[in-house]
């Protein structure tokens, strides 16, 4: 039916209609694209196709019936798309074998527009899908799977270099180096992506300026994701959680400059966000909880406003390496608050101070860790509390709120 | 020994101070339940304070019992029963009677608000467990040290020593330590410092509970194996177990060989 009614529309377009399998007139795909017109819509019946860099330079739509399984052997990527406006659909690649000096990849698209990848799934590829120099491009809906190794003999699931308004969704990506990396990409939405156990980080942009990513979910990646020499990302309601081990964030900002982070949930991670040389940042209405540190800033970063998340039943809220704070945190909840509230207004009337002494002494010594609670730790908190000696005075938030805040 | 534990154990739980550190328990975790917004952080406090207070009770109970019962030991003692049957008897009926009023005040507010789902059923259980191990260890040192000392202000004041130095001067001692001794590695040394208290080895089995997280942060290889997976628990364990039968051992040996 599904297959008719496509065949009715291609027909309509005035589009001729190719079919490959292994025993018609096309038994290879490459045969079937040499053959076929722009505009041409070529079915792929379900069958293994043991080819690889199937050369795709004219728009073509090619649609897998049934996920046929494409094997490009040990030398071969995928498909190599050079041409504008192709759809590739429903294709299942397996094993591209990996290589130290050629980035090869299950679906490449060099140097063109408006492509469309969608419903693919890419097994232990060495990458997924690597765009270069694209524009207007669609992935979505692609399932995609490696084998983790080391960082460098493992790929990036979804790569996107040097390209501008491209939309990731609905992807899911586990065991590769990033999951989605995006390299000089502009204006591009990543969004609804599911981003697990990979060895780098979930989402990673480098150079990316005016992106935006929304309700995707990181999980147990080496780093949720990682912001770095971007400006203007724009990050709301994704879900970071238990990114756990000892260089572990759920969300890494390096020499960022405005971006906003809001609504995002960060969860069980041993570092929820940790942000190095980042400024003019919008920090609200997130939630942070039960994280060994909520947020690191150091004292690189400037001008963030910090303003309307929750902190609960995190090991420690706020974490810095500088006595001075030119952030400003103010109408935060924080479930270690244990001041009052005298005029009822639900704002507390004396200030917090997140940053903790003994977060500095794990700093120092970090086998310290093992007297976490303590009595006589908590002692040394609270004589900090009362008269900073070592922690940031300044680093306050000034109205703490009573309750949890409902965004 | 069974006649006698069964004295003991109803003798003790009629008496009021068992009601009040019943009551007491109840209060705290009702109150800390009612008034706090989140579970997780009822709970933080409320593991705080039976990381306090059991030891406390343990100990100043203990001694105050053997003290109490001095005479009607020794009219024990000139009956034909074996000196262990009488001491681990009374012992056990004196924790027993403690840790019973720990765990129905703890467990009753709990069943009334539910498992949160911030601890968990095994959590909990593991927390449950060390506030009764704590009250067996810190009630068998005080019987101990009672044991050793027939004056009761001496005895009661080292007791409380004790108390202090393990609950809160050995924290101390032990950061100075790590502070001092920086630059070397002390992985393993911190781990068996922490087995030498037993207040340290309750708190890191519920810090295991509740901060992990965190715990993960840390680079050593030690900790990495001991924290991330259950053998932390299991080897936590395993010691405040030694911690029990270490004094236990000695209220036997001493109380075998004291002239009374």
């Amino acid at each position: 039916m599904v297959l008719s009614c496509l065949l009715l529309i291609s027909v309509a377009a005035g589009a001729d209609t190719l079919s490959v399998s292994p025993d018609s007139r096309f038994s290879s795909i490459q045969d079937a694209v040499n053959h076929a017109r722009s505009g041409d819509v070529i079915f792929v019946q379900h069958a293994t196709y043991h080819e690889g860099n199937i050369l795709i330079d004219k728009k073509l739509n090619l649609t897998g019936i049934e996920y046929p399984e494409i094997y490009p052997g040990d030398t071969a990527e995928g498909f190599v798309v050079i041409a504008d406006s192709v759809v590739i659909r429903g294709f299942q690649i397996s094993d591209v074998a990996r290589s130290y000096l050629k980035d090869r990849a299950g679906i490449r698209i060099n140097d063109c527009r408006h492509c469309l990848i969608e419903n693919n799934r890419l097994i232990r590829t060495f990458f997924g899908i690597y765009l270069k120099n694209a524009r207007g491009c669609i992935i979505r809906d692609n399932e995609i799977e490696g084998v983790p190794g080391d960082e460098a003999s493992t790929g990036n699931a979804i790569h996107l270099w040097y390209s501008k308004d491209i939309t990731v969704e609905r992807n899911t990506a586990r065991g590769h180096r990033d999951g989605i990396y995006l390299e000089f990409v502009e204006n591009s939405h990543v969004e609804n992506n599911f981003s697990e156990n990979n060895i780098r980080y979930g989402l990673h942009f480098m150079f990316s300026n005016n992106d935006d990513y929304r309700y995707n979910t990181f999980r147990k990646n080496g780093a949720g994701v990682a912001v770095m020499y971007s400006r203007n990302i724009i990050m709301e309601n994704n879900v970071f959680e238990q990114n756990r081990g000892s260089s572990s964030y759920g969300l890494l900002l390096k020499d960022i400059l405005d971006g906003q982070i809001r609504f995002n949930h960060f969860i069980e991670n041993t570092i929820g966000i940790y942000a190095d040389g980042s400024n003019r940042i919008l920090y609200e209405f997130n939630e942070f909880r039960e994280n060994g540190w909520a947020l690191k800033i150091l004292g690189s970063c400037s001008d963030n406003t910090i303003t309307q998340n929750n902190f609960t039943g995190n090991t420690f809220d706020v974490m810095t390496n500088s006595k001075t704070s030119m952030n400003t945190f103010t109408g935060n909840y924080w479930s270690h608050y244990s001041g009052y509230d005298l005029d009822r207004d639900g704002v507390g009337d004396v200030p917090y101070r997140p940053v903790r002494l003994f977060s500095y002494i794990v700093g120092n010594v970090p086998s310290s860790i093992l007297l976490l609670r303590s009595f006589f730790v908590e002692l040394l908190n609270y004589a900090e509390q009362i008269t900073p000696a070592v922690t940031p005075a300044f680093l306050e938030d000034r109205s703490p709120r009573m309750k949890i805040i409902k965004p | 020994m069974i006649k006698i534990l069964k004295y003991s154990f109803f003798d003790l739980i009629r008496s009021k101070w068992s009601l009040i550190y019943f009551l007491f328990y109840l209060a705290v975790t009702f109150g800390l339940l009612y008034m706090s917004s989140d579970s997780s952080k009822a709970f933080l406090s409320l593991s705080n304070i039976v990381l306090l207070i059991t030891p406390l009770t343990g100990t100043l109970f203990g001694a105050l019992y053997y003290y109490n019962s001095k005479e009607f030991n020794e009219l024990l003692l000139a009956l034909p029963i074996r000196r262990s049957a009488i001491f681990i008897g009374r012992y056990l009926g004196l924790s027993l009677s403690l840790s019973l009023s720990f765990l129905a005040g703890v467990c009753i507010p709990f069943l009334f608000y539910g498992f949160q789902k911030a601890i968990g059923p095994g959590g909990f259980a593991l927390f449950l467990m060390t506030g009764v191990m704590l009250t067996l260890i810190f009630s068998a040192i005080s019987f101990l040290i009672a044991l050793k000392n027939d004056n009761t202000i001496k005895g009661f004041g080292i007791c409380l020593l004790v108390w202090l130095f393990l609950s809160i001067l050995f924290d101390g001692i032990f950061l100075i330590l790590l502070v001092y001794f920086e630059r070397y590695p002390l992985d393993k040394l911190a781990l068996a410092l922490t087995l030498l208290n037993p207040i340290d080895l309750s708190r890191i089995i519920m810090t295991l509970q509740m901060d992990i997280s965190a715990l993960l942060g840390y680079t050593g290889a030690v900790f990495r194996r001991f924290f991330g997976s259950a053998s932390g628990i299991i080897y936590a364990s395993l010691a405040l177990m030694f911690w029990i039968a270490v004094p236990v051992w000695l209220i036997l040996i001493i109380s075998r060989r004291k002239d009374f």
